[in-house]
């Protein structure tokens, strides 16, 4: 029961995120490996896909295949962009590489825009967090002065401009072509795809989009090959993977771990569940991703596969825990209302949608609930999933279905009895906080 | 080509086509709400989803590109669930009030509700409010009931070139509002309301006035513009209730300007007139037809027995049907004068002599799409031709490249590539300098009879970008607007025009003022031999003026000219649909003539489009169609030749039954010396004249919701920073504008879109008459 760690390495002094922690922990060498040994760009892309990388911001898509669907032979500017958006509830490992490892960020960027031939990036930041943001303008600035950044790169003909870019906390600007709206200086609301971003990206120009920690990741794959990387976590799950714990555990935290650590040694890693109370569900991979319940998930190892196998997604690697003090119903009620609040209200299932699936649970919890709703809520996500812009609609109805089909009879308990299946004492003691009476 | 089945149907469709196009082309009807064919795509409402081979989930039609053998089904079971479940949430929050909204009867949401949506809601939760807004006069707003589809914020940004409105918050609190305290004030503003798929943006002026399914709809055309907009008028119990496009793809498309959509309201305003009235010893007096016609006739009668002919003349308005133009023409050549003329804005008629065949536009209106370089010389394109200027604007966005020479720079909402700005009175030159840089350019000489005054001219930085930008096109045209139109050196600035789309092969054409400026010079309602124009005819009044449709102090070239004319008259017989307050000063007698909606008609529009339209209501009191008045009037004079029975008859005699009479006698070109003449003398000021939408007819000018529009705001005294400097006036300072016709206080609004030692005065209005010509030199002073 150990971590493993690549991009929070060393990170124990409050000078970590300095560049010159950072070359004194082996930083830039990735990208002086590339200028040094003329890596082509190709190469370089192969690299990434041997190591088996799988995008850490929630889809898992393979970083070296969309890497390699930027046209080579574009004769205009191209474009970088990270996912830094980080708006999943329960995702806090962008906010921490930001804070105390930027340029690995900044140096994975750099190698990715030598890879695609990019000439210029935005790190588009999560507005919430703005002293992440300032720390970043500043790590950009120690890049650009030690000549890691900016025009002739360590000397060489390849340029590579990054900018920092803050949003204004909207959840949806996470969403990678309403990040790129966002960026053009628009309302930040999904384009329809196709065109992809690969085509038709920031300001109608090829353009990709990786997460941050997808980045923080590069270097090491460059500097260990990908074969290493691969081999540290399991075949088509490469590498180490950054788990964002929180809930009804003993030390919530970020833990880097191999992809494939079983999903006890992660709970284990994170003081287990908190006050012994047993473990009820679990949310693996943050707030849109399916709930299990806990026998399920405690068979799981923490990687890709094994978790779509179990029936949710790896997602951003927010491992939400639940014990057995939790409602389901208020928790399913909260999490319906982010998506109510969040919708951008572009296209009409998800803006219609989330509301009335907030309102049908809210009168579930609160006593309201009639015998039909769960039919209700049923049918309501199946109208919502598949028919949106983008993958909102689904990130919402994917809570409500999955927490509807495990713990149904705590959902029908409340409707039979307009109160909570797990007595109000008992949630307040689990949460150490009130709840109210119906609850 | 590529190969799609639609719902069993194999078809061909062309590259890029969406599923929806090619459903469209199988005769499949997708409901759909935001898609739009004129609006891009925004893919948000869903309805359209349908089912698609090999997708795993369904597909929005519009905008889905069809791939090779792509099958597609519109109405499987898969599509029809997603279908009815995108209706379910469009209604859950939409409120069941069609019995009270305005939409009703005529609501694509109403309408395919029927076929998606249930009986009764699943939703028993409280529906969403959104507050209304203040879009302005003509769009009333229910925003409680929209469904977010976005094609009015496309269509403002898009076709009008300005996003006047736009979806603010999130989710299920998202509300299309205009920006805060702001309202919609776009000349177009109007096609937002036929956008809106459900009631919640409605014509204000027409609000609860009808049900859509109690008027019957009647084709007709539109009598403001050059265009000739194609119009679908409604009426119910003999009343002009509303006006909505009928789409003609080579002439308004699918939109109307607000000037078409709305000026109907004026056809039941007070200053109607609908009784035939004449002055007999100083009072007026309303008397039958067969008093004032005869009333009428004498008077002309004993003015040509005792005056002579020459001492009689028409003034007829560019606005007043083909019918009425041929007859009143006619009828005024019968009586043995040739003094006609229906220019009655222009003060340059030099070019006649050498002029044959109608000024117009010199190629179709649907080919400005395949132009890639456009020149314009001096117009308010925007004001004065809205659709065109849309036409103009979509084209620019596909590579078309616009340039303007003029003294006014204000916004047309698309890209004009180079500019010169400066003065009327050097608008000649300017444009001989464009002339010079461009034969430079393009290696041909300059022609004989204006190269000796282009070789003098000095080429401006903007006359060799302009020339620069013409050279390099491909499919050019130079367009004159009515502010070159009404230049007091018209036909010199023409003459240049034609240079240009000589040396770039490209075309010439005037935009012109009114629906039937082509259709008046075609039946000859201008003068002819030894005849004399309208600035002759007012500037050595005549004995008898007969005017048709034109009001003294708004439709002519000088408001004060005109007036003193008319006054020291022996005869003014005034046909028109108002009762003019000024005509009641100098008229001597006012027949009621039909609006175009009151009689059958003809207009050719700018591309020498002839269009035909028939009456839709009965000529409201005792007025008459005019073509029956002047036809009546012709037998009373004794004239041969007005014995018709139809409008139709009147129009094969004017056409000459031919259908090329028309088309055979575009034309327009002059050939000219070039003036050398100072356009402007005196010290001061050059005045430059906008006719502002809303007063350039009789129509609009009592069109009450048009006239509280931001574009009919009073007239201002509109000057750059330098000029007001140089006068001493400051922003929003009273001012005292003096010609050599009389003085006016205006408000002087400092304007960088106004040319250096330019002052900008809108003609066509009460508080601007008593200056007099639309152009010259005017002084100001503050007050």
């Amino acid at each position: 029961m150990s971590t493993h760690e690549l991009i929070f390495a060393g990170l124990d002094g409050d000078r970590t995120w300095r560049l010159e922690d950072y070359v004194a922990r082996g930083g830039y060498s990735a990208l002086k490996k590339i200028i040094n040994e003329k890596i082509s760009p190709e190469d370089v892309i192969a690299e990434v896909k041997k190591s088996g990388l799988r995008g850490r911001g929630g889809a898992g898509f393979p970083t070296g295949l969309k890497w390699s669907f930027m046209p080579r032979a574009f004769p205009g500017a191209k474009y970088l962009a990270c996912n830094s958006d980080e708006g999943e509830p329960g995702t806090f490992k962008d906010r921490d590489i930001l804070r105390y490892n930027p340029h690995s960020v900044i140096e994975g960027m750099t190698i990715a825009a030598y890879a695609m031939g990019c000439e210029r990036g935005y790190n588009y930041i999560h507005g919430e967090i703005f002293d992440v943001y300032q720390r970043f303008e500043e790590a950009l600035a120690e890049a650009r002065a030690a000549g890691f950044l900016g025009q002739n790169i360590l000397g060489t003909d390849f340029g590579f401009e990054l900018f920092a870019h803050h949003g204004y906390g909207a959840y949806i600007c996470g969403e990678e072509t309403a990040l790129l709206e966002s960026i053009e200086g628009k309302k930040g609301q999904p384009r329809f795809k196709p065109p992809f971003p690969a085509s038709y990206g920031i300001y109608g120009k090829p353009t990709t989009i990786n997460n941050t920690e997808t980045f923080a990741s590069v270097p090491f794959i460059i500097n260990d090959g990908g074969e290493h990387f691969l081999n540290l976590g399991k075949p088509n799950n490469g590498g180490t993977k950054i788990f964002s714990v929180s809930g009804h555990v003993g030390r919530p935290g970020n833990y880097e771990v191999r992809l494939g650590t079983p999903f006890s040694e992660l709970l284990a890693l994170a003081g287990g569940v908190r006050g012994g109370r047993r473990l009820k569900a679990v949310i693996p991979g943050g707030s849109s991703a399916p709930v299990l319940p806990a026998d399920i998930m405690m068979d799981c190892t923490m990687d890709y596969d094994s978790i779509s196998k179990a029936g949710s997604m790896l997602g951003s690697g927010a491992v939400i825990v639940m014990d057995e003090s939790t409602c389901m119903v208020k928790a399913l009620e909260r999490l319906s209302y982010f998506y109510f609040e969040e919708s951008c209200g572009q296209c009409t299932p998800c803006r219609e949608g989330t509301g009335w699936l907030y309102r049908v649970v809210h009168r579930i919890e609160h006593g309201k609930g009639r015998p039909e709703d769960l039919d209700l809520l049923n049918s309501v996500t199946a109208n919502i999933m598949g028919r949106t812009i983008c993958a909102l609609g689904d990130a919402a109805s994917m809570p409500v279905q999955s927490f509807v089909k495990h713990f149904g009879s705590e959902f029908e308990y409340h409707i039979e009895h307009k109160q909570c299946l797990v007595p109000a004492d008992v949630q307040n003691e689990g949460s150490k906080i009130y709840v109210g009476p119906t609850c | 080509m590529l190969e799609i089945e639609i719902d069993g149907k194999v078809i061909q469709v062309n590259d890029g086509s969406t599923v929806m196009d090619a459903a469209t082309q199988a005769g499949s009807y997708v409901p759909h709400f935001c898609y739009h064919k004129k609006l891009s795509i925004a893919a948000n409402c869903r309805m359209c989803l349908v089912q698609v081979e090999k997708a795993p989930k369904p597909l929005p039609a519009c905008a889905t590109p069809v791939t090779n053998g792509m099958k597609v089904w519109t109405h499987s079971e898969a599509a029809v669930k997603a279908q009815k479940g995108v209706m379910e949430f469009l209604l859950i929050n939409h409120p069941l009030d069609c019995p009270i909204c305005d939409q009703g009867g005529e609501c694509q949401l109403q309408d395919l509700a029927v076929g998606y949506g249930d009986s009764s809601s699943r939703y028993q939760e409280e529906k969403r409010v959104v507050l209304n807004k203040n879009l302005g006069s003509l769009v009333a707003t229910d925003m409680t009931r929209c469904i977010n589809c976005t094609r009015c914020v496309r269509f403002t940004q898009e076709i009008a070139g300005e996003m006047e409105l736009g979806q603010a918050f999130r989710g299920e609190h998202a509300e299309i509002m205009p920006f805060v305290e702001k309202t919609v004030d776009s000349e177009l503003s109007g096609n937002i309301i036929d956008l809106c798929p459900v009631g919640a943006l409605t014509s204000k002026p027409f609000r609860f006035s009808a049900r859509t399914w109690e008027m019957s709809r009647r084709k007709s055309v539109s009598p403001h513009d050059s265009l000739g907009s194609n119009l679908i008028v409604q009426v119910k119990h003999d009343t002009v209730k509303r006006v909505l496009p009928l789409e003609n793809e080579a002439i308004n498309e699918c939109w109307l300007s607000d000037k078409d959509r709305f000026a109907y309201e004026a056809l039941g305003s007070d200053e109607r007139l609908t009784k035939p009235m004449i002055r007999q010893g100083g009072e007026w007096q309303e008397v039958d037809w067969q008093t004032a016609l005869e009333f009428v006739a004498n008077g002309l009668k004993s003015t040509v027995r005792e005056q002579g002919a020459q001492s009689v003349g028409a003034l007829l308005s560019p606005h007043a049907t083909l019918e009425e133009l041929h007859l009143a023409q006619k009828l005024m050549r019968g009586l043995g004068s040739e003094n006609i003329d229906s220019r009655l804005r222009q003060a340059d008629f030099s070019g006649d002599a050498s002029r044959s065949g109608a000024p117009w536009l010199g190629m179709p209106i649907a080919e400005v799409a395949s132009l890639n370089r456009l020149l314009v010389v001096g117009s308010f394109l925007r004001k004065d031709h809205p659709l065109l200027a849309q036409r103009v604007r979509q084209a620019a966005k596909r590579g078309l490249r616009v340039s303007y020479v003029g003294p006014n720079a204000e916004d047309w909402l698309l890209p004009v590539r180079n500019r010169a700005l400066v003065a009327p009175g050097k608008m000649l030159a300017e444009l001989a300098g464009v002339v010079k840089a461009l034969s430079l350019a393009v290696s041909k000489p300059v022609s004989g009879a204006i190269a000796d005054y282009v070789a003098a001219v000095a080429i401006s930085p903007a006359a060799q970008a302009i020339a620069d930008d013409l050279a390099a096109g491909s499919s050019a045209a130079v367009w004159l607007g009515n502010l070159a139109a009404q230049h007091p050196q018209a036909a010199s600035l023409q003459q240049l025009a034609q240079e240009i789309a000589r040396l770039v092969d490209g075309r010439v054409g005037i935009i012109g003022e009114a629906a039937n400026s082509v259709g008046a010079h075609v039946v000859g309602a201008v003068p002819g031999a030894g005849g004399r124009n309208v600035a002759d005819m007012l500037d050595k009044p005549l004995a008898a003026y007969l005017v048709l449709g034109a009001e003294a102090e708004f439709d002519f070239a000088d408001a004060v000219k005109t007036r003193t004319a008319f006054e020291q008259a022996g005869l003014v017989v005034s046909l028109g649909a108002f009762r003019s307050v000024a005509a009641l000063d100098y008229a001597d007698a006012m027949l009621p003539i039909a609006p175009f909606t009151e009689t059958a008609g003809t207009f050719v529009n700018c591309e020498g489009r002839v269009q035909s339209f028939y009456g839709v209501v009965k000529p409201l009191g005792e007025t008459r169609p005019g073509w029956k008045v002047l036809r009546v009037l012709g037998n009373l004079l004794g004239l041969d030749g007005f014995d018709f029975a139809k409008a139709d008859e009147v129009c094969v005699e004017a056409l000459g039954g031919s259908p090329e009479f028309v088309s055979e006698r575009l034309g327009g070109l002059v050939d000219v010396p070039l003036s050398s003449q100072p356009a402007a003398e005196g010290k001061g000021f050059e005045r430059v004249a906008d006719i502002p939408l809303y007063f350039a007819d009789p129509l609009v000018r009592r069109a009450p919701s048009l006239q509280k529009t931001k574009d009919a705001a009073a007239p201002l005294a509109r000057m750059n920073a330098a000029t007001a400097a140089a006068s001493g006036v400051a922003d929003g300072q009273l001012v005292r504008l003096r010609s050599a016709a009389g003085v006016v206080s205006l408000t002087a609004r400092v304007d960088e879109a106004v040319a250096d030692g330019c002052v900008r005065v809108a003609g066509a209005h009460q508080s601007t008459a008593g200056l007099g010509p639309l152009s010259g030199v005017i002084s100001v002073e503050g007050l």
